[in-house]
């Protein structure tokens, strides 16, 4: 009837059934008070089937953010573990624990934490920058979320019941097949990114369409602001490279499932062929995360030094380099296999030859710096703290792209330090820039700068102290992924890499802080005109938050910083929308997209644990809700021109009065 | 004054990481005792210095740049629609691509000169080059020597200035064989014989280990690999011939092959001829390792594996006696 399942896979380890404690105690305090303030019609209609991109790319913010909570845990147990397990001490976590946790760490924090930022932001920001009303197609956008949000259920279920995988974040064969990992913990891992990831490429399918269809008059493609080129090359990247996975994963599910031998050691069966798999999508997963975060840092530093960005053209085109390299690099995780030199040494090559647009990209930033003045705010800082730690991680990473030299340092702790040093400064320095400046954007208050940049301070200093020490200890020897090392030499740097770990913990607190302090004060930090930052792009152009129609009447843009041109042509001011209004097409809300991805959870659940009744019962209403969404044709409206023009009045009242105080503020100060 | 401040919390910082550095200069890949080895820490340090050329430059113009034009700073000049200067478009493309087009040639002559799959030629102090078979299990190295007809489990010795051929397979899931004072390192794969040449140029003692996670047991999935004169190899030859154990296939291999954790060091006087031959091919067509592994199914299930502090400590105390017969028992 359970299938594998049965009461024993309730974990009795204390530091789990702790956490489990605690999140039943919180999600039933949170679900009592939904319930109490009859809150749940409002969660339903406003914001669980909602197909507002901008809705969606918020929710997409929060789960990335409660899951970067979880897995920032894991994380301070992994350097608590190695401050304490040396010279024969087992530390607190046995290695079935700790090898559940640096699995789970990578899992959450690349495909739970940083692709969601990063799509989150552009779900926010990309219909925006296009001077479009939503994406091609609302209906998918929705499902791609709570598609994710499957798979994030099934990872913190895999918490509760039964084991995560024990094989590294990528599972490499033969180690996840069936004779090595027997337990369900890797069935969990196949089935939250099979389901997360069919969410991800339906994302990247839906913004490229968006992307190339749904611009406004005048966007031509060389007009599009850097975050929407950067966002295109990384749906590019989606679109090609995570079928890769998926039929990677396939092959493993059937390895696993029916006795299939693609990866097995034996019957013809090919490790070799599952690491150059996963690599060939894992790559390109990369540079998917920080071409959208080389987009947020050129829009910050072109806004906050008031100045044109320096080199458009350059930085598209080597935007699009990047894209294309990225595909031709993947056997540089594996060097050691064993290849021929002649094939180490062409990706090697190829790796390093990416080094020269992000190296031009960077010189770019500096130019647009040059002449230009800037602010000091706290997306400057991120900027700057970006651009020092991402060339230097460049650096580690180009050491590491020498077929001979990776020989000695391939996993070691110096490639565990490489790749935090360009995803700690690049994607999460990125995001956390590009949540601050569009921040107002979304909810219409700025958020409080003090604490953002106390953050700042917090992550910077402490990505140099909790990993400087890793590029150190890979010199003498220390490798990833294990739980205790014998040479107590090791202890010290361990201890203060455990430190590091604390002040970026301190970092994320100001992060919380921020919310709370800027969500108490959002009064006095509204941001009535829709363009806190003098802002140079085309989302700005729209009041704050943006109205669900996103924009009155379609803009038009006649340049690159369309709207900058637009402010300067209309006397230093922005042009404001005036009546008569047109009646718009709206998609309306959908109940399939959470359904379809409810049954979606059944579905990987059962099949994780053989539950083959209940995967058939999955199976089916997911196809049933599909078919029903199939034949609904009541999937669209129009919003009287009326109600526009209603909300667009508001919106100009609200203006005109902080125009008169703005005018009354003056003439006391006069006086 | 906040300026001064911020300089104030850096200094530590600065101070700190440069000790860092510094101490990382006798460490074990900046101290090798082999010629791969040094010809790698070579490579780094070229690599590393050939990128000061752009990376202190983009540090040192990252905190000027923003200093000098930050918004307070009514003197600096002010340009707000300056966008494009081929001169410093040739110059940001150029510079790269120079350093780059430097590395990739020194890439393409190491990668060949260093490959791991090359004989070492024996220079004229350098005596006939050896062979060594070395097979990851669970979680352990066996090391089989076909030309003395010999095995040992987590412990290597060879001879200095020998040129080593270490071949290298599995007997289970991927590792990788590394010794990091003498050079590369290649991953272990099943079914396959990859191979790295190595040599040492002073006595000693290297530690080695796997560095590719390969489950519950691989944190210690090390040894000692002690390098001695050609006496003190044969010596220890002889005394891994007194041991009473021999190492047969299949029978005995597939016992040793159980999962085990922190194993002991083994001495095997006997071994199977073409040990390391049959395991590879005990995961080829018509081989027997799925039959043979599913023996092992509830070692690797949930909850397996938990370290036992008194073998530690035995394997402790062998560390300091290189070649010595009681580090078998």
């Amino acid at each position: 009837m359970f299938g594998k399942l049965s009461l024993e896979a309730i974990p009795t380890d204390p530091i789990v059934l702790t956490t489990i404690v605690a999140i039943v105690l919180g999600g039933g305090a949170l679900t009592a008070a939904i319930t109490y303030f009859k809150k749940w019609g409002y969660l339903w209609t406003e914001w669980i089937t909602s197909v507002d991109h901008k809705k969606l790319g918020i929710m997409y913010f929060i789960v990335a953010l409660v899951m970067l909570l979880r897995g920032f845990a894991d994380a301070i147990m992994m350097r608590s573990q190695l401050a304490m397990a040396s010279a024969g001490a087992e530390g607190f976590l046995p290695p079935s624990h700790y090898d559940q946790i640096f699995t789970a760490h990578g899992v959450i924090m690349i495909f739970f934490v940083a692709m969601p930022m990063v799509i989150g932001l552009m779900n926010l920001v990309v219909p925006l920058q296009i001077g479009a009303r939503d994406v091609a197609f609302p209906f998918l956008n929705n499902l791609s979320f709570w598609l994710f949000a499957a798979g994030v259920v099934l990872v913190n279920v895999s918490l509760f019941v039964g084991e995560f995988a024990k094989t590294g974040w990528l599972a490499y064969a033969p180690l996840s097949g069936l004779d090595y990992s027997p337990g369900v913990g890797v069935d969990y891992w196949i089935w939250a990114l099979q389901i997360s990831g069919i969410g991800t490429t339906l994302t990247g399918i839906n913004f490229f369409v968006t992307i190339l269809k749904m611009r406004t008059k005048g966007m031509t493609m060389f007009r599009m602001p850097i975050f929407t080129w950067t966002s295109l090359c990384a749906n590019v990247l989606i679109i090609a490279s995570f079928p890769i996975l998926t039929a990677t994963i396939a092959l493993l599910t059937l390895d696993r499932y029916l006795g299939m031998n693609f990866f097995t050691t034996d019957l013809g069966g090919n490790m070799m062929m599952y690491v150059n798999l996963i690599w060939a999508w894992g790559h390109p997963e990369v540079y998917i995360l920080i071409l959208p975060a080389f987009g947020v840092f050129s829009e910050v530093i072109a806004t906050f030094a008031k100045k044109r960005l320096f080199g458009y053209n350059t930085m598209v085109w080597a935007t699009v380099a990047i894209t294309i390299l990225s595909f031709v690099v993947w056997l540089h995780h594996f060097f050691t296999m064993g290849a021929g030199a002649d094939v180490n040494a062409f990706f090697g090559i190829m790796t390093m030859i990416i080094a020269i647009p992000t190296g031009v990209k960077i010189f770019n930033w500096l130019f647009t710096m040059y002449r230009g003045r800037l602010e000091f705010t706290s997306p400057v800082l991120w900027t700057l703290g970006f651009i020092i730690t991402f060339t230097l991680g460049g650096m580690t990473g180009v050491m590491l792209s020498v077929p001979a030299a990776n020989f000695v340092l391939h996993n070691s702790l110096f490639v565990i330090a490489h790749f935090h040093n360009v995803i700690i400064g690049g994607v999460v320095f990125g995001m956390l820039a590009g949540l601050t400046y569009w921040f107002p954007k979304a909810f219409g208050f700025t958020l409080n700068e003090k604490w953002g940049k106390r953050s700042f301070w917090c992550w910077f200093i402490g990505f140099y102290v909790a990993f400087t020490p890793l590029y150190v200890l890979a010199f003498f020897g220390a490798v990833r992924r294990m739980q205790s090392y014998s040479n107590p030499e090791w202890q010290p740097l361990m201890i203060v890499a455990w430190v590091g770990a604390l002040i970026i913990a301190a970092g994320i607190a100001c992060t919380l802080i921020q919310f709370y302090v800027s969500i108490r004060d959002r009064k006095q930090n509204q941001d009535v005109t829709g363009d806190p930052w003098d802002g140079r792009t085309l989302e700005w152009a729209t009041s704050s938050p943006a109205p669900f129609y996103n924009f009155a009447h379609l803009p038009e843009v006649h340049g690159v910083d369309g709207f900058w041109e637009a402010k300067k042509a209309n006397g230093g001011v922005p042009p404001i929308s005036e009546p008569p209004y047109q009646d718009i097409h709206m998609p309306k809300n959908t109940w399939e997209g959470p359904i379809i991805a409810l049954f979606a959870t059944i579905f990987g659940f059962a099949l994780v644990w053989h539950i083959w009744w209940l995967a058939i019962v999955g199976g089916i209403g997911m196809f049933a809700t599909f078919m029903a969404r199939i034949f609904n044709d009541d999937v669209d409206y129009y919003v009287p021109a009326a109600e526009v023009e209603r909300i667009e009045r508001e919106h100009r009242q609200r203006l005109k009065q902080k125009g008169d105080l703005a005018h009354s503020t003056r003439l006391e100060t006069q006086s | 004054m906040r300026r001064k401040k911020y300089l104030r919390v850096l200094s530590p910082l600065v101070l700190v990481s440069l000790a860092l550095l510094l101490t990382g200069c006798d460490s074990a890949l900046m101290d090798p005792k082999g010629q791969v080895g040094e010809e790698q820490r070579t490579l780094i340090l070229t690599a590393f210095g050939l990128m000061q050329i752009v990376v202190i430059p983009v540090i040192v113009m990252t905190l000027v740049f923003a200093w000098r034009y930050r918004r307070s700073n009514r003197n600096a000049t002010y340009r707000p629609d300056w966008h494009h200067s081929n001169k410093i478009e040739v110059v940001v493309w150029f510079v790269p691509c120079v350093i780059i087009a430097f590395l990739a040639v020194l890439t393409w002559y190491t990668s060949h000169s260093l490959d791991p799959h090359k004989p070492i030629e024996p220079t004229a102090e350098q005596q006939e080059p050896m062979e060594i078979q070395a097979v990851s299990l669970d979680w352990k190295w066996l090391f089989i020597y076909p030309e003395q007809g010999i095995a040992t489990v987590n412990e290597l010795a060879f001879p200095e200035d020998t040129p080593v051929r270490f071949r290298v397979s599995s007997g289970s899931v991927m590792n990788a064989f590394f010794i990091p004072q003498l050079g590369s390192q290649i991953y272990a794969m099943a079914g396959m014989d990859n191979d790295v040449h190595l040599v040492a140029d002073e006595q000693g003692v290297y530690p080695g280990r796997s560095t590719n996670y390969s489950g519950a047991g691989f944190s210690d999935m090390t040894f000692d690999a002690h390098v001695g004169s050609q006496e003190d190899f044969e010596a220890w030859v002889t005394e891994v011939r007194e041991s009473s154990e021999s190492l047969t296939f299949p029978e005995e291999y597939y016992d040793l092959a159980a999962p085990s954790e922190d194993a002991e060091i083994q001495y095997f006087s006997e071994v199977s001829p073409s040990l390391y031959e049959s395991i590879i091919k005990s995961f080829q067509a018509g081989g027997d390792h799925e039959a043979r592994v599913s023996e092992f199914a509830d070692s690797y299930a949930e909850g397996f594996g938990h370290g036992s502090a008194h073998s530690d400590d035995e394997s402790a105390e062998s560390h300091g006696k290189p070649m010595s017969a009681e580090a078998a028992e």
